[in-house]
């Protein structure tokens, strides 16, 4: 039972009915909301240090101690700039598209369990409405480079399409994996079930998870969308003021979110020693985050043609086969030997990921005109 | 059933990240794949050549600060050496190696931009760039020790360059010349082997040997196709001849040839530093030349290898302290003929690393 259903039944025993069913949930919307968006005010905030640090510079370091105000004054800077609406554009799909961006991101949050119980909803099918509820930020990224009237926006939204088709079914099929191991789709069995996490028993199903969801949050080398070198800044070229906000906003909170996946699909949630354990899942979190942000101060971007490549010949087959011999240690390997299973994953990780990089490269060539 | 698709023109530039200056890019794209471009220049014009027609011969120095204003020094070089050829000036042996030392330091900054951008435009998020402007800050340094400015120097002079260099450049140059090979070998270890470099840029806008010639490509353009033409060895100019370096040959002509290649060259010039310090001789900087300097009736072209390729002036004197005809060759304008013919085919991303991957600068395509 949940902390909101507790907190609902202890009112029951004064208030009205409705009274009881409505205050919890409101109180657990604000909550949720508001821990959502001061973390990506931090996020915003540790990305930009930390890219100075990586980039041989300071990072903001202006207003306030060390800077730390410096995401709140963007925010107003961001807030105060005039909304402009392309001549030609669609108005009504412009003002949607951010919402559509923005609000499915939030409702991620409904299913991270922060520690036990904590959870606004523990769903039986958790991790089948994240994937579901994630995909529909895709709509409303479309409609922003339909509604702009713009070539780079439109660009930016066929690709966007494209690459959130491709990586969702690799990402699926890792999530299988976890699934099969844990007997169920509820996000706070998973994080129960992992006396050991999963990231060891199941290595490979985490590099395909990572980067597939590395690709769904358009993050560097994945980021096509906002490929600055080429088209600008993609499907929010057009867009300025509060609605560019949403859009940066929703991106953060979609990072934010998918650490939070990460790290209890893979990293144990909110399990840990010593530390109590909201404070466990706010250093996976972190790290996950840290990770991120380093492969985004690092590495190039894919081309387009690569990026279809990686996630069809790549990551697709690699996740196959990484289920059926998860589904096989399943079946097979005695339960009561996890550290069986963590040694023979960890070799056939590093035997398929070596055999893949022998037989397949992701040059693609000219086409002829 | 056939979906009736069309192609569409995108617009790339004026403004736009990528476009390393005002240029504008009219590319035909279907899809992701690039049909057409048509370059469009023009937006920086300045009318360079015809000013220079009003002005004496020193009074055009400066200008040649404002044509590849990545690489100065080598501007003025090329023009200080071309009036020199025409009024026949000699050059003391001091200024001499002043010259071959700020225009190699020259060559490595603007080498280490040419990369740093190239790595932009392939997505790596400035982080390259970052660190190769930590070195191109310390021959800024250098450059402002030597001239006091930091972008556009107006060193040269016709018969020497304008100021000798200060007791505390020599120990800094020293400390750079020993430092630098390290940080090449840094920027090696980073980005030569990282996987997605390569599949970005092995085999990607190939520009094949026969082609680069015809369409009299210079610079490292030229030599990641495999043709060995490097000015300082195919016709000598200053002192160039007494030092011992290797021209760096690519093989495939592709972006990561010409990425290779300014790396490579970056070494040699290091090279070239470390001989040309120990040999500086003492003595006068600049000769006895008249203000008003009055070259004898005649033409004359001279021509250098500046980092982006050959930097040509052909000057036309008619006895007067004006150039009568002041011609610049631009390397990167006629490097830039050969894109069409590079990126046909590719996709959009490849256009853009091709484009970043010839290494231009608006100054001086636009004049």
């Amino acid at each position: 039972m949940t902390l909101l259903e507790q907190f609902q039944l202890w009112l029951a025993t004064m208030w009205p009915e409705w009274a009881a069913y409505v205050t919890p949930a409101i109180v657990g919307v604000v909550i949720v909301i508001a821990f959502a968006l001061c973390m990506v005010i931090v996020f915003i905030y540790f990305e930009r240090r930390l890219l100075g640090r990586f980039q041989i510079r300071l990072g903001p370091n202006r207003l306030g101690p060390e800077g730390i105000f410096q995401p709140i004054a963007t925010a107003v800077k961001v807030l105060l700039k005039e909304d402009i609406v392309p001549a030609k554009g669609d108005k009504w799909l412009h003002w949607l598209a951010p919402l559509v961006v923005f609000v499915p991101v939030l409702m991620i949050f409904a299913v991270v369990p922060f520690w036990e119980g904590a959870i606004f909803i523990d769903l039986n099918v958790g991790i089948v409405y994240v994937v579901a509820i994630s995909s529909v930020s895709a709509v409303g990224i479309y409609m922003a480079g339909w509604a702009s009237n713009n070539k780079y926006a439109l660009i930016s939204a066929l690709r966007m399409v494209a690459q959130v088709v491709s990586y969702e079914l690799p990402v699926i099929l890792s999530i299988l994996g976890v699934v099969l191991m844990v007997g169920s789709l509820s996000m706070s069995q998973i994080v129960a079930a992992q006396t050991i996490p999963f990231i060891l028993l199941q290595p490979l199903g985490f590099i395909i998870f990572f980067l597939g969801a590395v690709a769904e949050m358009n993050r560097s080398p994945f980021d096509l969308l906002e490929a600055d070198s080429e088209i600008v800044a993609g499907f929010h070229t057009e867009y300025s003021g509060m609605k560019f906000a949403m859009f940066y906003l929703g991106e953060y909170c979609h990072a934010l979110a998918y650490s939070c996946i990460i790290a209890t699909l893979f990293l144990g949630g909110w399990r840990g020693p010593l530390l109590p354990p909201f404070l466990w899942l706010l250093i996976k979190v972190v790290a996950v985050f840290f990770v991120i942000v380093w492969i985004r101060a690092t590495l190039p971007r894919l081309r387009v043609d690569q990026l279809m490549s990686f996630a069809w010949k790549c990551l697709l087959p690699m996740a196959v086969i990484n289920l059926f011999v998860v589904a096989a240690e399943v079946l097979w390997l005695p339960e009561s030997l996890p550290w069986i299973m963590v040694v023979v994953n960890f070799a056939f990780a590093g035997a398929l990921i070596l055999l893949w990089s022998k037989l397949f490269t992701l040059g693609g060539g000219r086409v002829e005109v | 059933m056939a979906i009736k698709t069309e192609p569409f023109i995108l617009n790339i530039g004026p403004q736009h990240p990528s476009t390393h200056g005002v240029f504008r890019l009219r590319a035909t794209l279907d899809g992701e794949v690039v049909v057409d471009v048509e370059p469009v220049i023009g937006y920086l014009h300045r009318g360079i050549e015809k000013l220079a027609e009003g002005r004496t011969y020193t009074q055009n120095i400066p200008f040649t600060d404002r044509l590849d204003y990545l690489a100065s020094i080598t501007n003025n070089l090329a023009y200080v050496l071309a009036v020199e050829k025409l009024a026949e000036v000699k050059v003391p042996e001091r200024a001499e190696y002043l010259r071959v030392i700020t225009a190699e330091m020259m060559r490595i900054a603007s080498h280490l931009m040419a990369v740093g951008f190239f790595l932009n435009d392939l997505g790596a998020m400035m982080t390259p760039v970052l660190y190769m402007w930590r070195e191109r800050e310390k021959l800024l340094d250098l450059f402002e020790m030597v001239c006091g400015q930091r972008l556009t120097y107006n060193y040269m002079r016709i018969g020497g360059v304008s100021h000798d260099i200060p007791e505390e450049f020599l120990p800094a140059l020293k400390r750079f010349v020993a430092e630098m090979p390290g940080f090449i070998d840094e920027y090696d270890q980073l980005l030569a082997g990282n996987e997605i470099l390569l599949v970005r840029s092995k085999g990607v806008g190939v520009l094949p040997e026969e082609l680069a010639i015809n369409s009299a490509a210079s610079g490292p353009v030229l030599r990641a196709s495999g043709v060995k033409w490097d000015i300082r060895r195919a016709d000598p100019y200053s002192i160039y001849d007494r030092f011992d370096f290797d021209i760096p040959v690519g093989s495939a002509g592709d972006c990561y040839d010409r990425y290779w290649v300014r790396v490579q060259e970056m070494r040699q010039s290091v090279r070239i530093l470390e001989q040309a310090i120990p040999q500086l001789p003492e003595g006068e900087v600049c000769a006895e030349v008249p203000r008003l300097l009055r070259p004898p009736v005649g033409e004359v072209y001279g021509h250098i290898e500046a980092p982006k390729g050959e930097l040509g002036f052909y000057l036309v004197s008619d006895n007067s302290i004006a150039p009568y005809r002041f011609r610049i060759r631009p390397p990167t304008l006629i490097n830039l003929t050969a894109l069409k013919d590079m990126v046909i085919g590719w996709k959009v991303a490849d256009l853009i690393i091709t484009f970043g991957s010839i290494d231009v600068c608006l100054g001086e395509i636009d004049r």
